[in-house]
């Protein structure tokens, strides 16, 4: 789990502190709570409160990482976010776990199917969303020293991984290509990335050359790789375990609309509370997983699937 | 009993409360000014805190307008951000920014923008909206305890702010964290926006509240210089206790018709009341100016005019 590493950057860099919310099992610190006490800022169930703490704990010189759900810390603690480390330029890292539709049956109050279209809109705030353990790991080390607020939303269940190993090319604010091809664009983010390849690969197994790009910052957002994407292979299909409006779909929609359009589909939660169910159940339903992808790819290149 | 080193103690503090005294009504004049000129801002708690932030940046916290950014600075959080012209002007007071930039606030594009944002020289926190304050100061004085390092953080909130809720979330968490490093300070003007705040939101038994939550409350005359220096100096800051100072202050404080009048929140003075406020400020100025220059022989703090409190 990242938590390991962060752990072992916490040992080697006394600033490195973790704040809470009775959250430490949801995230699973109680290796950092037990080894780094020190380190560790329980505060309760109290989401406004720990942004402000880690506001001020960055504020006078700690590196902050505030853990805990992420449907809680862009809703609950949305304006603490907002002034407190966004516009008052305080580079915490807010590590919201159990994103998207992670907390499936727990119905809409635990989902987080908002946070990149409310995040994209705050100046100076950055937003990953990493697809497996290996970029998890490789992303956390790289917060440490990163000068800017970040939004970091990973999921709860352990996701097949995307990459092989722990040397994965990562760069945030530079989007990673996976597949190429030249008829059509997946560009997933976070968990849907791996079901991005999935279809991808098996779509390129029925001729279809499918591009697959794993779209892990959604700010700064990588405009160079979906402008070339739109010219060379002239569709583009967008999957985000987030409502359809304001998401990746937007950010890309946006781009192509104004410098390169071509047909842009959007998958993703239609404007509904989404249905109760397994994560994996509900990726089903809503047509973002491999084999929805796969379809939705089929028919806009106009071919059986 | 009183002895000599006493009196002569008392007498330099007395000699310094009537500087502070000075310095709050130069301030209060230049709070005035910017708010005629501008069209814009928040008066009435302007006028309120004034006396609380002179103490605090001239007399309290260890500060270097030369080295803003000082890593063992004291912090000063202005949670009730819309009060922001007193804290423009204090810091051209102290020296953190010029005192003709002031004259730019309301401008279009000015750097000075209606609540305070870290552009601004001693300015540690972008605030506005209100209930922030407290954590950032919770974050920031449970940094210093984490390091053992000597600075102190102080917050000033409004007592209207009271409403809202995460300020008991942080208010929680100083108490639990031992943040005795850390003194939040109500504004206790009685008005807010609409009204008294007792009719728009009961605030009361505000001490009790306070000690209910662990902390260690103080009732003090927040527009009495004396009264401010005296509690502010009888702080323990290693009794394990976060502390909160219940100001009671006056809204509109200083200015004869503004004050205790909801209406004066955020009201904008025409000329013939500036004219008035200044004549008003003018005199006292003039009052304590003339003190000094009779070379402290003879302090009459106790015979000055009613209103300079």
């Amino acid at each position: 789990m990242f938590t390991n590493t962060l752990v072992e950057l916490a040992k080697q860099d006394r600033d490195i502190v973790v704040v809470t919310t009775d959250a430490r099992g949801s995230v699973t610190l109680d290796a950092f709570a037990k080894e780094l006490p020190s380190q560790f800022v329980e505060l309760g169930i109290a989401e406004q409160n720990a942004v402000g703490v880690a506001a001020g704990l960055v504020s006078a010189g700690k590196k902050a990482f505030v853990c805990g759900p992420a449907c809680f810390y862009v809703a609950r603690s949305l304006e603490q976010v907002k002034v407190d480390v966004a516009y008052s330029a305080n580079p915490v890292k807010i590590l919201g776990v159990s994103g998207g539709v992670s907390y499936g049956a727990l119905g809409f109050s635990h989902h987080s199917l908002h946070d990149i279209a409310v995040l994209r809109t705050f100046p100076g705030m950055h937003i990953v969303l990493p697809c497996d353990i290996f970029q998890t790991e490789k992303l956390v080390r790289e917060l440490v020293d990163y000068p800017y607020p970040v939004y970091i939303r990973v999921g709860r269940n352990a996701v097949p991984n995307v990459y092989e190993n722990e040397n994965v090319d990562f760069k945030i604010g530079k989007a990673n290509l996976l597949l190429d091809g030249n008829d059509l664009t997946i560009i997933g983010t976070g968990e849907t990335v791996y079901h991005c390849l999935q279809a991808g690969k098996k779509l390129q197994e029925q001729g279809i050359k499918a591009r697959v790009i794993d779209m892990h910052t959604l700010k700064p957002f990588d405009k160079e790789i979906v402008e070339k994407a739109a010219l060379e292979t002239g569709r583009i299909i967008t999957v985000e375990e987030h409502s359809v409006s304001g998401g990746l779909g937007g950010a890309v929609s946006e781009i192509v609309s104004q410098s390169c359009p071509v047909p842009v589909r959007i998958l993703g939660i239609p404007d509904e509370y989404a249905v109760h169910g397994k994560p994996l159940e509900i990726f089903q339903y809503y047509g973002i997983d491999a084999e929805g992808i796969f379809k939705t790819a089929c028919s806009m290149c106009h071919q059986k699937e | 009993m009183i002895n000599e080193n006493k009196l002569f103690m008392s007498k330099i503090k007395k000699d310094e409360i009537k500087e502070l005294q000075l310095q709050a009504e130069k301030i209060r004049k230049r709070v005035v000014e910017i708010v005629y000129s501008s069209k814009s801002g928040h008066i009435g708690g302007s006028l309120s805190s004034i006396e609380i932030e002179t103490a605090l940046y001239f007399h309290v916290m260890h500060i270097d307008a030369l080295d803003p950014k000082k890593e063992d600075r004291d912090r000063f959080i202005l949670s009730k951000g819309h009060s922001v012209e007193t804290l423009y002007a204090v810091l051209a007071a102290v020296g953190f920014i010029n005192d003709e930039l002031l004259n730019t606030y309301g401008d279009f594009k000015s750097v000075l923008a209606g609540h305070p944002t870290k552009k601004i020289p001693g300015i540690e926190l972008n605030s506005g909206a209100l209930g922030h304050g407290l954590s950032v100061g919770v974050g920031m004085s449970i940094a210093a305890k984490m390091d053992k390092k000597p600075f102190r953080t102080y917050v000033l909130m409004g007592d209207g702010e009271q409403g809202e809720g995460s300020i008991y979330e942080a208010a929680m968490s100083a108490s639990h964290y031992k943040l005795d490093n850390l003194v939040a300070i109500i504004d206790r003007n009685k008005l807010q926006i609409s009204g008294t705040t007792e009719e728009v939101m009961s605030l009361e038994p505000m001490r009790d509240r306070w000690e209910s939550l662990g902390w260690e409350v103080f009732d003090i005359a927040g527009n009495d210089m004396e009264a401010l220096v005296s509690a502010f100096d009888g702080l323990n800051y290693e009794n394990t206790k976060p502390k909160l100072f219940i100001a009671h202050t006056t809204k509109g404080n200083g200015i004869s018709f503004m004050e205790e009048k909801a209406k004066w929140h955020h009201g904008v003075l025409n000329e013939e009341q500036l004219s008035i406020a200044i004549a008003e400020i003018n005199e006292r100025i003039n009052y304590l100016t003339k003190q000094e220059n009779d070379s402290r022989k003879k302090y009459k703090y106790d015979s000055l005019p009613e209103n300079v409190h």
